[in-house]
């Protein structure tokens, strides 16, 4: 058995098989796990916000969803992931409160699963799996391994995507 | 009028976050224990500026189910303010208010209801202190509640305060009655609202 590596809001780690990484109660942020199947390397950041070029004050890398892939992609390479053979999984985004609008603000896990969508084409890094949106928060597990990618929700049995 | 960066905040602001933060839950202690026709008891509240990172562990863990109730506020001060609660604690307040203990783990509709109720009432209490020191005026939506990871909830107000900056300010209350319970105030104006805030209490930035 590996160790799980924790990850926090507007963070980001890489790891290697056996170990995992996780990060707790994902919200309206959105985490992506990277992996390259074959050195079985992987990596996963806990985004905040869709956009860093809207926001000036924006040196903190991993809270934004373009800035935080583009240099999560650049540490999993780093640690010797193929480039090329990148894969990704992605979860969060989830509405906590509906306020009954469709304000900005309370849309933000929906427009932070589109920048992840939108960076990730960009990148041309494929997506494989998604668990994302709805109104519940999700603990998240990435193994490298084997690419599981874990999910626990409140209520809900343990599944995996 | 300069902008407040909450990153780079000066000790005189602070301090009077602070203060406000203080009277704000002691308003609210008041109005709970009117509610609850008890006695209810609340320690120093405490204020922190913590990093998104240690969000979770400053609540007891990311993964413990608590109960939020988020409410927008309009007028002179803009945003929104968040009360949250274990859900222990929120099951035991539900209860004495109603007078019976339910079955299970989860809320009843009814249960729903009167903690939203309750919600409404605490952060209610608070934005009324709030409104009379600074003479502002504070307008807030209906209140929304839900019950989940506190990761979860809190990642909601963290976005938003993640738009001005890489800190969140966390007002942190202990309310006793027969027991503990462990409350959070968030409050997430804007940064207009900040500037108008401060300047209504004779604090030029």
């Amino acid at each position: 058995m590996g160790v799980e590596i924790k990850v926090g809001m507007a963070d980001l780690k890489v790891c290697v098989s056996p170990d995992s990484i996780t990060t707790l109660g994902l919200g309206s942020c959105v985490g992506i796990a990277l992996r390259d199947p074959i050195t079985k390397i992987g990596g996963l950041a806990h985004i905040m916000l869709p956009d860093s070029t809207m926001i000036r004050n924006n040196s903190n890398i991993p809270k934004f969803a373009d800035t935080g892939i583009e240099e999560l992609v650049r540490q999993v390479t780093l640690k010797g992931a193929s480039r090329a053979r990148l894969v990704a999984k992605i979860a969060g985004g989830a509405q906590m409160f509906g306020f009954g609008s469709q304000s900005e603000t309370v849309r933000v896990g929906e427009r932070n699963v589109e920048a992840t969508k939108k960076k990730l084409a960009q990148m041309r890094i494929p997506i494989l799996a998604e668990d994302t949106g709805k109104n519940f928060g999700r603990t998240v597990i990435f193994y490298p391994e084997t690419g599981d990618f874990v999910i626990r929700a409140v209520g809900k049995q343990e599944y995996k995507i | 009028m300069s902008e407040i960066n909450l990153d780079e905040m000066s000790n005189e602001y602070f301090d009077v976050l602070k203060e406000l933060g203080n009277i704000g839950a002691g308003n609210a202690t008041t109005a709970l224990a009117q509610l609850m026709q008890t006695k209810v008891d609340m320690s120093v509240p405490r204020v922190q500026l913590l990093e998104f990172k240690d969000l979770g562990e400053a609540m007891g863990g990311e993964e413990l189910v608590m109960a939020g109730i988020y409410l927008a506020i309009e007028g002179d001060i803009n945003g929104s303010i968040m009360f949250l609660l274990e859900k222990k604690a929120a099951k035991h307040l539900v209860a004495k208010l109603m007078g019976m203990e339910s079955e299970g783990d989860d809320f009843s509709e009814m249960e729903f209801s009167a903690l939203k109720e309750v919600g409404n009432i605490i952060t209610g209490a608070y934005l009324n202190s709030l409104s009379s020191i600074t003479n502002l005026m504070i307008q807030p939506s209906v209140p929304d509640l839900t019950v989940d990871m506190a990761g979860a909830i809190i990642s909601v107000p963290a976005i938003e305060f993640a738009a001005l900056g890489d800190r969140m300010l966390m007002i942190q209350t202990q309310f006793f009655d027969e027991m503990v319970l462990d409350g959070f105030f968030i409050l997430i104006p804007d940064l207009d609202s900040y500037g108008r805030m401060l300047a209504a209490l004779g604090i030029s930035l």
